[in-house]
């Protein structure tokens, strides 16, 4: 059934509504309930076949679902409507305004009215594609104030890696900060790149929610096996590298593969004068993770991340 | 005057990335004033260049205090004034949300780290504000309640207010929040806009900073006294809220005195013209904000009004 979680009138003929679709078997015997959201940053589009792959996947096998399956694709519905990041007229990051608030300015109600309606879950998984910048391979992200709690769900979600990151006070208005806070595990995925989709990691992904919802008893059907993640707390650290020097950035390596130190992950070129102006070797033995997807580089642009021992 | 690169970053097709700072009198790191880190805020560039022209003047005269510096940053981001857009013109990150910044970082964290490493020993910071939200404010001092706050200079700039504001999460990555932690005496100043430039309260700002340089024996000037400052806290400010979008008709401005029951604004349905919800004033007081584009989504924070009752 879709349902509206929280709309707004708009000055000119319109309404914003935030709508989910909730999935449940006619008679419940297991009154768990998992939030799959995705949405939050408009360019990020790789969520969009999860929630599609899964609510086509569960309607027709509706008699395996024993628990509750809420699917919010869009939190933010006029960023993805018009390939904006954050929430257009704002210019506002809607991952730094949570929880929000019921008697605060349009954003911030819908905030509160999304925490309101997916805190209580048993499990949320809150989906990213990185940016327009970065590819990611399929990924969990845990800040460590939480990782006691998260860790558990996030090995057998069938991701690639686990990275467990230092506290921040400026996460602290984030989704899946202000769930976690709440009592509600909430794991953030990155992967793939943004504006883009990527199915095999969509299906990975799929798989990975599917074996969750088995072990928490809120599926009886497929039980998919996943994979064992890579993990960044298992005395193992994590390498950025930056551009440096402006141009274009060519790459030489895919992410997802092991390298060695000194490398070659890419080139910075000038086309106008046809030279290369830098390289961009690795400085350690490890695995890239993450690779620069957008050829135009400023000095300090990510370029890559590696995980290494 | 001395003008010089605090920090600069070569580009591919673009003139290299330069934060110009202008620096008068010799000595002591004393005052720090830094106008505009986002593409539109012409009004807080504008109020630099002032101060830059002003304190030119007042160094030939030789009325800059002997052993006392002060640096002018008038823009910390010319790439983004350039081509009018808000934040980073590749990524979109704020400058102003990457203090101290990281030299090792990404491109604002190492724009903020550079220009930190510059600008964090001065015993004064001054920074030239902006608000997230459109509208116009009543000029006035605002300092974060971090621990080091000192209400009591911020008093000397003789504004009509000086608001103390607690910081949340994304506040502690702003410049004055960083400014206060390494022990420099920080205060951000707002004056009435942002995009566009208002000469008057410009004006304004300019001899208030030049008054408080004058009182804390830094420069020699003889401007005006200025106002008794009163102090109100963002948490006892009220906000008043448009029930219903639609084109907002403002009745007051920023500055004004209202009445509790006095009309503020008028909310017209953008396609039939009628009026959609009229909004009164739920207390007596000064009005700190105003909101101020044609339409206002359903609840807008349309004004901030500090309460007659507020204590100064």
């Amino acid at each position: 059934m879709i349902t509206t979680v929280v709309k707004v009138k708009l000055p000119v003929n319109e309404s914003l509504e935030i709508k989910k679709m909730r999935l449940e078997p006619e008679e419940k015997s297991c009154d768990k309930r998992i939030s799959i959201v995705t949405g939050i940053h408009g360019d990020e589009l790789e969520g969009q076949y999860v929630c599609y792959k899964l609510s086509d996947y569960l309607q027709k096998n509706i008699g395996f679902l024993k628990g509750t399956v809420d699917i919010y694709p869009a939190l933010n519905p006029f960023g993805i409507d018009s390939i904006t990041r954050g929430i257009p007229a704002f210019d506002l990051d809607m991952n730094r305004i949570f929880p929000g608030s019921s008697e605060g300015d349009m954003n911030e109600y819908l905030a509160s009215q999304i925490i309101k309606d997916v805190a209580g879950s048993a499990l949320v998984l809150d989906i990213h594609a990185s940016n327009i910048f970065l590819t990611e391979v399929p990924q969990i992200r845990i800040n460590e104030l939480h990782e006691k709690t998260l860790i558990p769900f996030a090995e057998e979600a069938n991701v690639d890696f686990i990275w467990v990151h230092g506290a921040s006070t400026v996460l602290e208005s984030t989704f899946a900060h202000s769930l976690n806070t709440m009592g509600t595990p909430t794991l953030v995925v990155e992967m793939g790149v943004g504006m883009r989709i990527t199915k095999a990691y969509g299906d990975q992904l799929f798989k990975g929610i599917l074996h969750l919802m088995h072990q928490m008893g809120i599926w009886s059907g497929e039980d998919p096996v996943v994979k064992k993640p890579e993990e960044s707390f298992a005395h193992k650290d994590v390498c950025f590298l930056n551009a440096p020097a402006s141009g274009i950035f060519l790459k030489n390596v895919v992410h997802g593969t092991c390298v060695k130190k000194s490398e070659q992950i890419g080139v910075i070129v000038d086309p106008l004068s046809g030279t290369v102006i830098d390289e961009v070797k690795s400085p350690v033995d490890g695995w890239l993770f993450t690779i620069r997807e957008y050829p135009v580089v400023n000095e300090g642009s990510l370029i890559g991340r590696i995980l290494y021992d | 005057m001395t003008e010089k690169t605090l920090f600069e970053i070569k580009a591919l097709y673009r003139d290299d990335f330069r934060v110009t700072g202008f620096s008068f009198g010799k000595g002591e790191k004393a005052v720090c004033i830094v106008g505009s880190m986002r593409g539109n805020e012409n009004q807080q560039m504008y109020c630099c260049s002032q101060l830059v022209r002003k304190l030119k003047e007042l160094e030939e005269k030789g009325r800059i205090r002997g052993g006392k510096e002060i640096l002018v940053i008038p823009c910390v981001n010319p790439y983004s004034m350039n081509i009018k857009k808000r934040f980073w013109s590749i990524d979109n990150t704020d400058i102003n949300r990457m203090f101290p910044g990281y030299q090792e970082g990404e491109t604002t964290q190492r724009i903020a780290g550079g220009v930190f490493d510059a600008i964090k020993d001065y015993a004064y910071g001054l920074q030239f504000a902006s608000f997230y939200m459109p509208g116009r404010f009543v000029p006035h001092i605002r300092i974060m309640k971090t621990g080091f706050e000192d209400v009591e200079l911020a008093k000397k700039f003789g504004f009509p207010y000086v608001i103390l504001h607690t910081p949340r999460p994304f506040d502690t990555t702003t410049l004055n929040y960083n400014w206060q932690i390494w022990e420099t005496k920080a205060f951000s100043i707002y004056t009435t806009t942002t995009e566009e430039i208002d000469r008057t309260s410009a004006r304004w700002a300019v001899e208030s900073v030049l008054g408080f340089l004058q009182r804390m024996g830094v420069i020699e000037y003889g401007g005006a006294a200025g106002y008794v400052s009163k102090v109100a806290s963002t948490e006892n400010m009220i906000t008043v809220r448009n029930r219903t979008a639609g084109f907002f008709e403002g009745k007051v401005n920023a500055g004004e005195h209202v009445r509790k029951g006095q009309i503020l604004a008028c909310i017209v349905d953008c396609c039939k013209g009628q009026i959609a919800d009229e909004i009164y004033s739920p207390v007596e007081g000064t009005l700190l904000f105003a909101h101020a584009e044609p339409k206002a989504y359903q609840n807008t924070a349309v004004y901030k009004i500090i309460p007659e009752t507020e204590e100064w």
